[in-house]
């Protein structure tokens, strides 16, 4: 099984692999879209520039489902990673586990990065929206996407984001340095005293749940506070980020045309057949099904009645975490509903990737940083994800 | 029954920025190679992302001044999304929720007299390619040098009722952002573009029509000509019920004078307008308003008034002077290091005006440094430089920016030397060399004389004071 959509050779120990969502200069990005077969960028993404300067090789490039959207890389154009017994595998996550590298750079729009990271016990950190620069990155869902970090530990997690954290001149959304300094580790750590845990969120199946026990168990032993409490504003932003991400992914995909780059049909007598019929043959079906559903909800007859809902659903959500971050330092919830997923059920049941992000929309609407690992993810306050990723270290160190 | 036509006006302006909207390239192609100013942002490679350019929303906010707009203190880009070759991206980048100005009022004055047209909003957004179509080998060929050049559009209330008000409005706009330096408005150059919403109602009727919209119009003329074809269209269909009148978009053909409505795929239905995410909101602060509002220039009414009743300068001279606004900072540079305004207009109508014209310059394209002008008038007014030295050292000064009117007279010898003694040797030997002219004016043919005055003037290379030559010259003849 192929997990490496292209193989680059470096001398360097610090080995890093990028999912197919960052652009990479002489080596192809496809996005995991047969649409982008073949395209080589003339430009690479900022944080790979920012690794590199930092010391950090790239090894290789891990193969991403359709635009990063899906629930692990099932849906690449190369085909779905899974093992004997049809168990989904994730490319970055196994290339990190088989030891080639020491973390995973990746794309998330929709969550895939937690979800593996979660499942194969591994940690990940999405940091604060427009603290990492998007420069290079294959547009998703723009509000959302964030450049993530996909490592064996959480202390490699905080080196990495050390190095690739920062203004962007490049990047309009880019925060000012003085705010991308707080991902740094100079910066102060916050100490974790009081978590949240959402029972709202807690429909997962056993594995999930008694993972999040066995955490909340870990706390109360170190001392924090746990509180169990209700909301059902949160759960929100599930449907919110669907309409949100699908209409702005509409938007981004639709300049794959076959004319420019990309794949373009053999077969086609006009232009507009050949702009159909490139798009048909290259395009997957949950990403035409999404292209569909995004474009249905910027028309000017649903445009206030969903688009705008939406934005102000994910304004609504912003205030109720802040709300909560009054009172907690920390909101946990899990990051899936299960630590593995069947190839045979994500076939049958071909919305789960509209259904299994209720665990990462949150911090996907809202920009806020999170921290996965097994089975869980921690949501915390802007710029205060080194302060997850410091007690992540600190279980990891009991742990052992 | 009588009918009156109501029009209103989307005009497209390009910006007369140096780089494009949203990314560095040089927004200045006009007749350059195809694809030689482009980069992969606005080529709409995935991966770019668009950092507004400042100057554009300076400009923007500029128009929005020059048209008595309310400026909107955060103003947004939106994303419009249809599909055409010509639009890499396929979307356009532009102003639908939040644009930068709102509730203008721009007076025009026609025939009829002065009358104020409503401006709805002026907002900021990106051109598209174009398209080359090779008929010979029937392929179209795109050029992408033009995606991203930042316009304006100006979207007019339907106040207006003829084609002269049409006229009339766009020569103001014309005049107006050129006065603030933000567009060149040039339709011949394709800087000024303007779509047509025209109906037609019988008069006095609070009732609009049905509505057509026309595009294609390449200068004002063939503006004219469209509204007047489509208002006797209109009229036409209502009156003699030729055809039934739909709200559509139509193309104008100014060779066969007529329009056609375009096919339903030139016009894209649903444009799913909604917010950039990629581009923060603007907010443009007390500070930076002032800055912009203290930059804005007088209006062009404002400046001939000044100068006739203030300088009194003769109404010709002020409306030569006030049909540029760069003429204007010259000219006023000009007369305030020389101190006399009809001197400095005299200058400017004659010898500045020329040199533009020999060199194909537009007015606005006056770069001339006033107070240098000024400084050269002087020379001449205090008689340190002779008048056609001076049109050579004007010369100089267009040729190159760094020339100093009194350095440089003085190392090319044109500075008027005031030795007597050279005066009279040359006068001797002028005088001597042509005894038939001092017949002739001793004659009594008073202009014999003037073939001498300038053949002394000539050996003096036009060192001399005038005035003193001819009296000297005169002095001389009489006393022989
Ligand atoms: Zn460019």
């Amino acid at each position: 099984m192929e997990f490496y959509f292209e193989k680059v050779n470096t001398s360097l120990d610090k080995k890093i692999v990028a999912d197919d969502m960052l652009l990479t200069k002489g080596i192809p990005t496809t996005a995991g879209s047969r649409m982008l077969d073949g395209y080589v960028s003339l430009f690479e993404a900022e944080v790979l520039t920012r690794l590199t300067n930092a010391g950090y090789g790239l090894c290789g490039k891990a193969s991403v489902g359709e635009l990063a959207i899906d629930l692990l890389g099932e849906t690449s154009y190369k085909g779905a990673c899974v093992d004997e017994n049809g168990k989904i595998l994730n490319p970055v996550a196994e290339i990190i586990k088989s030891g080639d590298a020491m973390a995973g750079i990746c794309l998330d729009a929709n969550g895939y990065v937690r979800r593996a990271a979660a499942q194969y016990g591994l940690v990940s950190v999405k940091p604060t929206y427009g603290t990492v620069s998007r420069f290079g990155m294959i547009p998703v869902a723009c509000s959302g996407d964030c450049v993530s970090v996909m490592a064996e530990s959480a202390s490699a997690c905080r080196d990495i984001l050390d190095a690739m954290a920062g203004h962007d001149d490049k990047d309009g959304t880019s925060l000012p340095e003085s705010k991308c300094a707080l991902l740094k580790k100079s910066a102060p750590v916050v100490e974790i005293k009081r978590v949240a845990v959402i029972t709202d969120m807690l429909c997962c199946d056993d594995t999930v749940n008694s993972a999040v026990n066995s955490l909340v168990a870990k706390l109360e032993a170190d001392g924090i506070k746990v509180d169990r409490i209700e909301n059902d504003l949160i759960k929100k932003s599930r449907n919110a980020w669907n309409i949100l991400m699908s209409a702005e992914l509409c938007n981004n995909v639709s300049r794959y045309d076959g004319v420019k780059y990309g794949y373009r049909s053999n077969n086609f007598t006009s232009i507009d057949e050949l702009y159909t019929n490139s798009r048909t043959e290259a395009f997957g079906d949950f990403l035409k099904a999404a292209i569909l559903f995004g474009s249905d909800t910027l028309s000017t007859e649903n445009y206030m009645r969903v688009y705008d809902k939406a934005l102000r659903v994910r304004r609504l959500i912003c205030e109720e975490f802040g709300k909560l971050f009054k009172e907690y330092d920390a909101v946990l919830m899990p990051a899936c509903s299960a630590m593995a997923y069947s190839i045979d059920a994500v076939r049958a049941n071909k919305d789960m990737p509209y259904t299994e992000n209720l665990y990462t929309a949150p911090a996907s609407i809202t920009g806020l940083p999170a921290v996965a690992f097994e089975g869980v993810q921690l949501i915390c306050n802007y710029f205060n994800e080194t302060s997850l990723l410091a007690l992540c270290e600190k279980l990891e160190k009991e742990g052992k | 029954m009588r009918y009156e036509t109501v029009i209103g006006l989307e005009v497209h302006c390009e910006l007369a920025t140096d780089s494009k909207i949203f990314c560095s390239c040089s927004a200045h192609s006009y007749g350059a190679e195809p694809n030689t100013h482009v980069c992969p942002a606005c080529c709409g490679m995935p991966g770019m992302l668009p950092i507004v350019n400042k100057r554009v929303v300076d400009y923007g906010m500029k128009a929005g001044l020059m048209l008595n707009c309310h400026i909107n203190r955060v103003t947004t880009f939106d994303k419009k999304s249809y599909y055409y070759p010509d639009l890499p991206s396929a979307y356009q980048t532009t102003q639908w929720f939040a644009p930068v100005a709102v509730n203008g009022l721009v007076e025009i004055e026609t025939s009829e007299g002065k009358k104020g047209i409503r401006i709805k909003q002026i907002h900021m957004e990106e051109d598209a390619g174009k398209l080359v179509h090779d008929i010979r080998e029937d392929t179209t060929h795109v050029d992408f040098n033009r995606t991203s050049v930042p316009l304006i559009e100006i979207v007019s209330q339907p106040d207006l009722s003829s084609a002269e008000e049409v006229e009339a409005y766009l020569e103001r706009l014309k005049a107006l952002l050129r006065y603030a330096r933000v567009a060149e408005c040039e339709m011949a150059h394709g800087t000024m573009r303007c779509d047509v919403n025209l109906s037609v109602r019988p008069e006095g009727s609070d009732k609009l029509g049905v509505r057509t919209e026309m595009k294609n119009m390449n200068s004002i003329e063939a503006i004219k000509r469209a509204i007047e074809y489509e208002t006797a269209r209109h009229i036409d269909a209502i009156e003699n019920g030729t055809e039934v009148l739909v709200q559509e978009t139509r193309r104008w053909d100014d060779i066969k004078g007529k329009s056609y409505a375009m096919r339903s795929k030139e016009t894209a239905g649903d444009y799913r307008y909604f917010p950039d995410p990629n581009v923060m909101p603007v907010v443009i602060d007390d500070e930076w308003f002032d800055s912009i509002q203290a930059s804005l220039p007088e209006f062009p009414e404002v400046k001939r008034e000044k100068y006739t009743t203030e300088l009194g300068l003769s109404d010709y001279d002020a409306e030569q002077i006030a049909k540029s606004i760069a003429l204007c900072e010259c000219f006023e540079d000009a007369y305030s290091v020389c101190g006399n305004a009809k001197d400095a207009a005299n200058w400017m109508i004659s010898e500045v005006m020329s040199n533009l014209n020999a060199r194909q310059m537009t007015y606005d394209m006056l770069t001339l440094d006033g107070k240098a002008l000024g400084e050269l008038i002087s020379l001449v007014s205090g008689n340190k430089v002779g008048r056609a030295n001076a049109k050579k050292i004007l010369n100089a000064m267009f040729d190159d920016a760094a020339v100093v009117p009194s350095k440089y007279a003085e190392e090319n010898g044109f500075i008027i030397s005031n030795d007597t003694g050279l005066m009279d040797k040359v006068i001797k030997t002028m005088v001597e060399a042509d005894p038939k002219a001092v017949a002739d004016y001793k004659g009594g043919k008073e202009k014999a004389i003037m073939a001498i005055y300038g053949k002394c003037m000539k050996e003096l290379r036009g060192n001399c004071d005038p005035q003193m030559l001819r009296t000297k010259l005169i002095e001389y003849i009489n006393s022989l």
